[in-house]
């Protein structure tokens, strides 16, 4: 290859991922729904691009195994096969296989193992019976020349005689520097058809000094054998479109054409003509009748026509076919504009960048401070708007990883149908909220999550048919994936219509390993949660858990290490939703600062309400019950100076944080409020893994250290505490704090 | 990318060694170009080109061009099998003139 060959095989490994994907989601829809041509012709597409590629690496192997299913595809287009279930799993399969051919021949080089090449020779299998149909390899073929017969003879006399097409190609200068090489794609032709003869003009290389050895000057005149229809040719300069001069010819074009050809490149007409000649493509007659008929047509002093017009006035080519070869112009177009939105960044280099703004925070609140102190107005002018300056900077970074959560829920998709079939259910996926962005690292982490989730709930939550039927639900059942965003986290339900968690075996099996004390009443709530519990739930006892319990407590596990929380609701014979909430970005948030006796903390700003004073009528109150009253609402609180215990007298004044988590309010009381703080969030080492109630640090202006509340578990204490009270005359429960 | 050369009988021939694509195809051109200047009878020994590409056989075509321009002869020698192909693809065998001879371990 070329300058980097590397960067391009990259290029089209990622491309081929791409597309491959799209085949599979396409493939999904087809089989879910009904399809129009549109679908089936980007389907096709996508696989043709994928063997075209494949063809300019020269990666063989890919391009003939693409090559049967773009067969087969081209049927499917055509109408000439129906699409059906087998014909759709044998599909599914085969992208399977071009992914893995993609990963193990263009990434890491190397050759097919046995067992992939037997799968290989399978799927050969099973394509050709759709490949051929009557077992006419070549019907596809003849069908396209036919075809493509039709309206050539009706163009009339003045053709000329050869039966090849020709190719007129110059490409754009810079089409090397772009990473793709002309060479390959007149290599590629020979994969369509036969060559006959391939001219290269060199005119337009300048002289030694001003030639650059990286522009591309060399021009073809190709006469290529094929029974290829015109868009499969053109196709395979696809990439080149932009900048470059592509004429082909089809066999038996009008000699007039080949004029405005010769006119239209950049060499000397009559240098053209007798290239074209000793070529073959026209005989000497064919071209001086052609230039014969030009001079005719030639209106004195009249404008030209545009050669879309002559074309039709010819009657050559039909309004339907320049103005779709216009549609596909734009469409290139369009797709050129999408792809240059995107730039493709390596992950690490945004994380480089997130950590440089998290520093730059740090530093800029330092600033800041020394800056009130100062008493210097200039300078806390111009510091203030460094900050505001760097609050969008920062915004903008975070913003930069933020991915959409469709990709990741789309990926589902197949999992529901290869999990559903192998289990005999059928199965809808319902997905929404596929808008919804998260931290790019939250994404990759969450995959696993929720994939053991929705298995789960397929395997174990969603009925067999014939159960469904039995009780009277719709034999097919739903799983739906949903994700919307609520106060500073995002939350993503994963939910099935199935029969539902059972609450007195779990509770039976709690109380014989003693997760439960004997005389304890948990919520259903609390019930349904224990199944995140490590070791709960073995096959035998809880047989309609079977294996839901396996596994969850890793499931949990992981969701907490991302700072979230998962959570469970069941209903018998309505169907299960397992919600998970995880904070939208790991690195920075905003913060609310609060102050207790000397140290200050940090609540997340996304999840304050308010802030009220707490009046000393109040405070008393308080002691008495273990709730303030919030304008007639109540309101479960906890006293930050005795959950951290912090030395010291009461404050003169307290106030009270309010702060929501999961659809829960309480409040946090606190000495003081020191307003709002960009923190960047630094975890807490190991040994204070154990510590209740504290989520990270943080470095302050001032280069103390100011503590994160874990808001989630604060709310979650401070509605325990409140309904312990409520229920004081039950006995000690330990299992109501998560 | 070094060009080694060496005179035989009058004869200076230019050796290039390594790949002849776009990532060496800029400092190439200079180094040929300087030679080619010169007027004498040259050949260039291509039996050791690794790789080539557009922007290699390019250079070629240049500087069979500028050869002709200043009435030196320039015969291309020992092709070997990445030059080779590049050559039949682009059918230039004639544009150069030069008699190509099968070079060891290529096949036909």
């Amino acid at each position: 290859m070329s300058a980097n060959p590397n960067q391009f095989l990259q290029t089209f490994i990622a491309e081929a991922h791409e597309r491959l994907q799209e085949m599979e989601e396409i493939l999904m829809h087809l089989e879910n729904g009904p399809h129009d041509a549109g679908t089936i012709d980007s389907l096709f597409r996508a696989a043709h691009t994928v063997k075209g590629s494949a063809g300019m690496f020269r990666l063989d192997s890919i391009v003939s195994f693409a090559h049967i299913i773009e067969d087969v595809l081209g049927r499917m287009r055509d109408s000439e096969i129906e699409i059906e279930g087998d014909l759709v799993a044998v599909l599914l399969d085969s992208c399977d296989h071009m992914l893995h051919l993609v990963e193990v021949i263009a990434e890491q080089g190397e050759q097919l193992d046995d067992a992939a090449l037997a799968r290989e020779n399978e799927l050969r299998k099973r394509l050709k019976a759709y490949q051929t149909g009557n077992g006419d390899a070549q019907g596809t073929r003849v069908s396209l020349s036919a075809e493509k017969d039709i309206p050539l003879t009706a163009s009339g006399g003045g053709e000329v005689s050869s039966d090849n097409w020709h190719i007129s190609l110059r490409f754009a200068q810079s089409v090397l520097k772009e990473g793709l090489d002309p060479l390959y794609l007149i290599r590629y032709l020979s994969n369509i058809g036969e060559v006959i003869s391939v001219t290269t003009l060199a005119d337009a290389i300048p002289a030694a000094a001003e030639m650059n050895a990286e522009t591309f000057y060399l021009g073809f005149e190709i006469d290529l054998k094929s029974s290829a229809s015109k868009e499969t040719i053109s196709e395979v300069f696809e990439f080149a479109h932009q900048g470059s001069m592509i004429h082909i010819m089809p066999p038996h074009s009008k000699t007039t054409q080949y004029i405005e050809l010769i006119r239209s490149l950049p060499e000397e007409e009559a240098r053209l003509g007798e290239l074209l000649v000793a070529t073959g493509t026209l005989t000497q007659h064919e071209l001086e009748d052609g230039l014969n008929a030009q001079q005719k047509s030639a209106q004195p002093g009249g404008t030209s026509k545009l050669l879309g017009e002559i074309l039709i006035d010819q009657g050559s080519v039909t309004q339907e076919v320049v103005q779709a070869a216009l549609e596909k112009q734009s469409q290139a177009k369009d797709t050129k504009t999408k792809e240059s939105r995107f730039i493709r960044v390596q992950a690490g280099k945004l994380d480089e960048l997130i950590n440089l703004v998290g520093e730059l925070v740090i530093a800029g609140a330092g600033a800041n401070m020394l800056a009130h102190l100062s008493n210097n107005t200039p300078l806390q002018e111009s510091t203030s708007v460094i900050s505001r300056l760097v609050e969008e900077i920062r915004d903008s970074a975070l913003k930069l990883r933020m991915v959409q959560i469709g990709e990741t829920f789309n990926r589902f998709n197949r999992v529901v149908r290869d999990v559903g079939r192998e289990l005999g259910k059928d199965i809808d996926l319902v997905i929404t909220g596929a808008e919804s962005e998260l931290d790019k690292t939250l994404i990759e982490k969450i995959g696993d999550p929720l994939m053991h989730l929705v298995r789960n709930a397929i395997d174990h939550g969603i009925e067999s048919a014939d159960k469904r039927v039995a009780l009277g639900k719709p034999e097919k059942g739903t799983l739906r994936l949903n994700a919307y965003h609520d106060s500073g986290s995002i939350a993503i339900e994963i939910s099935d219509d199935g029969a539902g968690l059972n609450r007195d075996k779990i509770l039976k099996k709690a109380r014989e390993i003693g997760l439960i004390p004997a005389g304890a009443m948990p919520t259903d709530q609390e019930i349904y949660n224990l199944i995140f519990e490590a070791g709960f739930s073995t096959a035998d006892t809880v047989t309609n858990l079977s294996g839901r319990g396996v596994g969850m407590d890793v499931v949990r596990r992981n969701i907490a290490s991302l700072r979230g929380t998962v959570q469970l609701d069941s209903e018998p014979g309505i169907g299960t939703t397992v919600r998970i909430r995880l904070p939208l970005t790991l690195a920075i948030i905003d913060g609310f600062r609060v102050g207790v006796g000397k140290s200050s903390y940090v609540v997340p700003l996304d999840m304050v309400i308010e802030c009220v004073e707490l009046s000393e009528a109040e405070r008393q109150a308080a002691n008495e019950r273990s709730y303030l009253n919030l304008r007639g609402e109540v309101l479960p609180f906890v006293l930050l100076r005795d959950h951290f215990e912090v030395a010291g007298a009461n404050a003169r004044r307290e106030n009270v944080v309010v702060v929501q988590y999961a659809g829960k309010k309480a409040g946090l009381v606190v000495d003081e409020l020191m307003g709002e703080f960009q923190t960047v969030i630094k975890p807490l080492g190991k040994i204070f893994s154990n510590l209740r109630g504290i989520s990270g640090s943080t470095i302050l202006g001032s280069g103390e250290v100011a503590l994160i509340l874990d808001v989630p578990s604060l709310v979650q204490q401070a509605v325990a505490r409140e309904s312990q009270q409520v229920l004081r005359k039950l006995p000690n429960n330990t299992a109501t704090a998560r | 990318m070094p060009i080694r050369t060496k005179k035989r009988k009058g004869v200076s021939i230019l050796h290039i060694e390594g790949d002849m694509t776009i990532g060496t195809a800029a400092a190439l051109k200079e180094e040929l170009m300087k030679h080619i200047t010169q007027s004498s009878e040259r050949e260039i020994d291509l039996s050791d080109v690794s790789e080539m590409d557009s922007a290699g056989m390019q250079l070629l075509m240049l500087a069979k061009r500028e050869a002709t321009r200043h009435n030196t002869p320039l015969r291309l020698i020992g092709h070997s099998r990445a030059v080779l192909e590049v050559m039949d693809t682009y059918n230039l065998a004639a544009y150069f003139g030069d008699p190509i001879l099968i070079s060891r371990g290529a096949k036909a």
